[in-house]
C-alpha cells in the first residue's frame, strides 16, 4: 500500500511509476513536487521512476489562484 | 497636451515633485464638491508605518471620515496608491494600483487593486497618493496634469459619455494631440451599471502601443465604481510627465536589473511548461479547478461540469489573440493581460460593434460561466464586456447571478417577481437581460444590483422565503460576493474567505491546495499560521504596487528543495532586493510581515470603527463550509458518508439524509468556530476579533485614536 500525502492510499503494483500515481489521483496540475520517502523526484523523471511498496509519497501542489 | 476647452471649475498649480527612493513626498486632495484642492506632505512616519499604496489609502481615509461615515456620505473617499515600488519596469508586475473607499456592500473599507497605467502615472505626474472627496453637484472629469503641473477641476458637458469603453475613446480625442500623448495618458471611469448598482468597479487605463487603441483592468470588488458615479466623477485624467525605467529614482538600479533579468529567465523557461500565463493567462484555472472538483458550478454547489471543456484555458488560448505583449505593466514578462480582439457585440445598446473584450480572467469565467451553468464562451465574453464598460464587477455579478438562478430554480423566485426573466441556470439571454436592466437601473436588474445580502433581506421580506435557506445559499461575507472557489473541504480556505477584512475575496489567502490536497496544514494551529502567514505577505504586495501572480504562478523547480516551499522562499528573497533598490531601506522577509501586520491589523480597527469588525462579521455561509441540499449531498455521497464514519464514528446505513446532512453541519460549523479561536490567537485578537493594545503597541499602530476604538470594544 501507498500513501499519499499522508492521508489517502493506494494499492501497491510491480513497476507502479509516479506519474501513473499522479494520473491515479488525478493530479493534473502541473506544478507539483513529488517526493518518496522523503526524497524529491526531477520533475522530468516521473513517467521513470518506480514508487516501491509502503512508500511515503507526497505531492505538494504550489499554491495557485488569483 | 490637448486643452480640453471644459469649463474650469477649481484648478491648482504644483510643481510636480522628483521622484526619491520611490517616492514624491506629496500626495493630492481633490474636493470634488466645494473644488478645494492640496498638496499634502508625506511623513518618514507615513512610510515608515503605512509603506504605500493600501497603507496610504487606510491612513488618509482614517483621516477623512467619522465613525458614522457611509459609502454614499461626502466626506467618504475613493483613495488609489501605487506604492513605492510602482512604476518600476525592471521587474515583473511591479505597476499595480490599489483603491480604497468605504463600500457600499459592505458597509467597511473596500481595498481593490488594478493592472494599467494610472497608479504609476500619477506618481509620474508627481503624486504618492490621491484622495477624492465630497460629491459634486455636477458632472465632473479631474485631471492631474503632470506636464504642466496643473490640477484642474472640469465640468463635463452633456455628451460626455459615462460607459467605459466610449468615454475612453471621447477623453482620447479631447486630452491627446498625438499617439506618443496617448501612451502618457491613463483614465479612471466606471459606467451606467455603477449608477445603478453598489457592486460598480472602476477601469484603469492603459493605451497598448500595438493595438493602437484603450485596454481596461478593473478594481472590481467592493462598489468602488459606484462610489465615483455617487460623486458624479465622470473619470480620472492623469498625464505623466515623460518616464523611464529610473523614474523612480532607486536606491539600487542595478539591483534591480539583476534581480528583475533572473527572473525573467525564470519565467520564460518554466512558464511554457507550467500554467502558461504568457499564452492562457489566468484562464487555465478552469479545468485545473474542475479536476480537483474546486470550480464553483450552479452556485457553488458542485465542483465539477462535463461541460467545463468548452470553456477551459485551451479555448481562451484560441481566442485571445496571440504574440502580444499583454502585460498591464511595462516590463511584466509573466504578461498574462490577454484580450479578445474585434469581438462583435451581439445585444444591448452596443450590438453590431467591434470591440476588444479584455479578458476573460479565471474569476470571470467561473463566476458568469460554470457557476451560473453558462458553458458558452461568447455568452462569457459578451458578459465580461458589458461588465466592464457599465462598470459592474465580473465576480459580484456571477455570484449574485448564481444565486438568484438557485432561488428561481428552488421556487423562491418566479417570473412575477423577476419581470418575466427565467432565470434558470444557463439562461444565457436572460442573464444579459439583467446586465442591462442593471445599466439602465430599471426592473429586477435594479434590486440584484444590490447584491446577495439585500437581495436575501428583500427576498425573506416581500418574496415569503425562509431565512435560514437563503443565508446558508446567498454566497456572500460581510456582505461582499465570494469569489469563485468551492470550499467546502478546505477549512482554512473557508477562514480564507471568513476571517479577511473586507469579504469574501480569495486575495488574502488561497489556501486550498496547502490544505485540502496537499495535507500540509492539519491541525487547527498549522491552519492559524497560514491564516496569519498568507494574508499579511498578500497584503504586502499592496503596499508596494506589485501584483502577486510573478510570485507564485510559474516557479523554478528548484523551489522544491526549499525548506517551506509554499511560500517559494526564492521569491520572497527577489522582493527583499527590490524593495531595498528601490527605497534604500535594509529588510529582510520578516520585516515584510511586519509591515503588513501593522498595516492589516489597522483595517481591522478600521473595522470596528465603523461598527463592523468583530467576531459576529466573521460568520461565512453555511455552503461555504458543507452540503445544504440533498443534491448536493448525492452529488459526493461516497466521500460525506465516508466522513462521517472516519469524522463522527456514525454509519451512514442507518441514517437519512437529513439526519447526515444535520451532522455534517453541526460538526463543519464547530470546526470552524475552531478554526476562528485558533487564527484569533495567532494574530493576537481577544476571542471577540479584536486586536489587543498590546498587539497595536507591539505593532507600532498604538495611536491615541486607535487604541480608544480597541478600548471601547474590549471588557473592563
Ligand atoms: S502578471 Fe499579469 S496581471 Fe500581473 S502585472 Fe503581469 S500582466 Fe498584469
Amino acid at each position: 500500500m501507498i500513501t499519499i500525502n499522508q492521508r489517502d492510499e493506494l494499492p501497491w503494483q510491480a513497476g507502479m511509476t509516479v506519474q501513473e500515481i499522479l494520473d491515479t489521483m488525478s493530479y493534473t496540475f502541473p506544478r507539483v513536487i513529488v517526493s518518496i520517502d522523503g526524497v524529491v523526484v526531477p520533475h522530468d523523471k516521473y513517467a521513470v521512476t518506480p514508487v516501491p511498496d509502503d512508500a511515503d509519497v507526497r505531492v505538494i501542489h504550489l499554491m495557485a489562484g488569483g | 497636451m490637448n486643452s480640453p476647452d471644459l469649463p474650469i471649475r477649481a484648478e491648482f498649480v504644483y510643481d510636480p515633485a522628483a521622484l526619491e527612493l520611490g517616492y514624491t513626498g506629496q500626495t493630492l486632495y481633490v474636493n470634488v464638491e466645494t473644488g478645494a484642492v492640496e498638496a499634502r506632505p508625506v511623513t518618514e512616519e507615513m512610510k515608515r508605518t503605512f509603506v504605500g499604496g493600501r497603507g496610504f489609502d487606510l491612513w488618509l481615509l482614517w483621516q477623512a471620515v467619522h465613525d458614522a461615515t457611509r459609502w454614499s456620505d461626502p466626506e467618504n473617499e475613493i483613495v488609489i496608491s501605487s506604492g513605492p515600488c510602482g512604476g518600476i519596469t525592471q521587474y515583473p508586475g511591479s505597476g499595480k494600483s490599489i483603491a480604497a473607499t468605504i463600500s457600499p456592500l459592505t458597509d467597511i473599507v473596500i481595498d481593490s487593486n488594478a493592472g494599467g497605467h494610472f497608479g504609476p502615472y500619477l506618481k509620474f505626474a508627481g503624486w504618492d497618493a490621491l484622495e477624492l472627496q465630497g460629491n459634486a453637484t455636477e458632472e465632473v472629469i479631474v485631471l492631474i496634469n503632470g506636464a504642466s503641473g496643473r490640477v484642474q477641476l472640469l465640468a463635463a458637458p452633456p455628451d460626455c459619455p459615462t460607459d467605459t469603453h466610449a468615454l475612453g475613446h471621447w477623453l482620447n480625442a479631447r486630452f491627446a494631440e498625438s499617439e506618443n500623448e496617448r501612451e502618457l495618458l491613463s483614465f479612471v471611469t466606471a459606467g451606467k451599471g455603477s449608477e445603478h448598482s453598489y457592486m460598480g468597479c472602476l477601469n484603469f487605463s492603459l493605451y497598448d502601443r500595438k493595438r493602437r487603441d484603450l485596454r481596461y483592468k478593473q478594481a472590481g470588488r467592493g462598489g468602488i465604481g459606484t462610489v465615483l458615479r455617487h460623486k458624479r466623477i465622470k473619470a480620472l485624467v492623469v498625464r505623466a510627465r515623460p518616464f523611464k525605467g529610473d523614474s523612480n529614482q532607486p536606491a539600487d538600479i542595478d539591483q534591480l536589473k539583476a534581480t528583475g533579468a533572473e527572473m525573467h529567465r525564470e519565467i520564460a523557461r518554466w512558464d511554457p511548461v507550467q500554467n502558461r500565463m504568457r499564452s492562457r493567462g489566468t484562464a487555465y484555472l478552469v479545468q485545473t479547478m474542475d479536476d480537483y472538483d474546486l470550480l464553483p458550478v450552479m452556485n457553488f454547489q458542485y465542483g465539477q461540469h462535463p461541460d467545463t471543456p468548452q470553456i477551459n484555458g485551451d479555448v481562451w488560448e484560441q481566442r485571445y489573440t496571440q504574440n502580444l505583449p499583454d502585460g498591464c505593466w511595462y516590463g511584466c514578462t509573466v504578461a498574462c493581460a490577454h484580450a479578445v480582439d474585434n469581438y462583435e457585440v451581439r445585444t444591448g445598446p452596443y450590438a453590431g460593434t467591434q470591440v476588444i473584450v479584455d479578458g476573460p480572467e479565471y474569476e470571470t469565467v467561473a463566476g458568469v460561466g460554470s457557476n451560473c451553468g453558462i458553458f458558452d464562451p461568447d455568452t462569457i465574453l459578451e458578459i465580461n464586456f458589458y461588465c466592464d464598460t457599465y462598470g459592474i464587477d465580473t465576480i459580484s455579478f456571477g455570484t449574485s447571478l448564481a444565486f438568484v438562478m438557485e432561488c428561481y430554480e428552488a421556487g423562491i423566485l418566479d417570473r412575477t417577481m423577476t419581470g418575466g426573466l427565467d432565470l434558470t441556470f444557463g439562461n444565457s439571454a436572460a442573464a444579459l437581460d439583467l446586465l442591462h436592466q442593471i445599466a439602465q437601473g430599471e426592473g429586477f436588474g435594479l434590486l440584484f444590483g444590490k447584491g446577495v445580502r439585500k437581495m436575501k433581506a428583500h427576498f425573506a421580506e416581500h418574496f415569503g422565503a425562509e431565512p435560514a435557506f437563503l443565508e446558508d445559499i446567498g454566497m456572500e461575507a460581510k456582505g461582499l460576493e465570494y469569489s469563485e472557489y468551492l470550499t467546502k473541504e478546505s477549512l482554512a480556505q473557508q477562514g480564507g474567505y471568513g476571517l479577511t477584512n473586507k469579504g469574501a475575496q480569495h486575495d488574502e489567502a488561497w489556501l486550498i491546495f496547502m490544505d485540502q490536497i496537499n495535507n500540509q496544514i492539519p491541525s487547527f494551529e498549522d491552519k492559524a499560521e497560514a491564516l496569519h502567514y498568507f494574508p499579511m505577505w498578500r497584503t504586502w504586495f499592496s503596499l508596494c504596487g506589485f501584483c502577486k501572480l510573478p510570485w507564485n504562478d510559474v516557479v523554478d523547480p528548484k523551489n522544491a528543495e526549499a525548506e517551506e516551499p509554499a511560500k517559494i522562499p526564492h521569491h520572497v528573497e527577489n522582493y527583499v532586493e527590490i524593495f531595498s533598490g528601490v527605497t534604500g531601506r535594509e529588510v529582510t522577509a520578516d520585516d515584510l510581515i511586519s509591515m503588513s501586520e501593522s498595516v492589516y491589523n489597522f483595517q481591522r480597527v478600521f473595522n470596528l470603527r465603523l461598527g463592523k469588525g468583530r467576531r459576529e462579521h466573521d460568520a461565512i455561509p453555511y455552503r461555504s463550509a458543507g452540503p445544504v441540499t440533498e443534491a448536493e449531498y448525492h452529488s459526493r455521497q461516497a466521500r460525506y458518508d465516508r466522513q462521517l464514519k472516519e469524522w463522527l464514528g456514525l454509519d451512514p446505513e442507518a441514517m437519512g439524509v437529513d439526519e447526515k446532512l444535520a451532522a455534517h453541519r453541526a460538526y463543519r460549523m464547530e470546526q470552524y468556530e475552531k478554526l476562528i479561536d485558533a487564527v484569533y490567537a495567532r494574530r493576537g485578537w481577544s476571542a471577540d476579533g479584536i486586536p489587543s493594545p498590546e498587539t497595536l503597541r507591539r505593532l507600532g499602530i498604538d495611536y491615541p485614536e486607535v487604541l480608544a476604538v480597541v478600548k471601547a470594544q474590549l471588557p473592563e
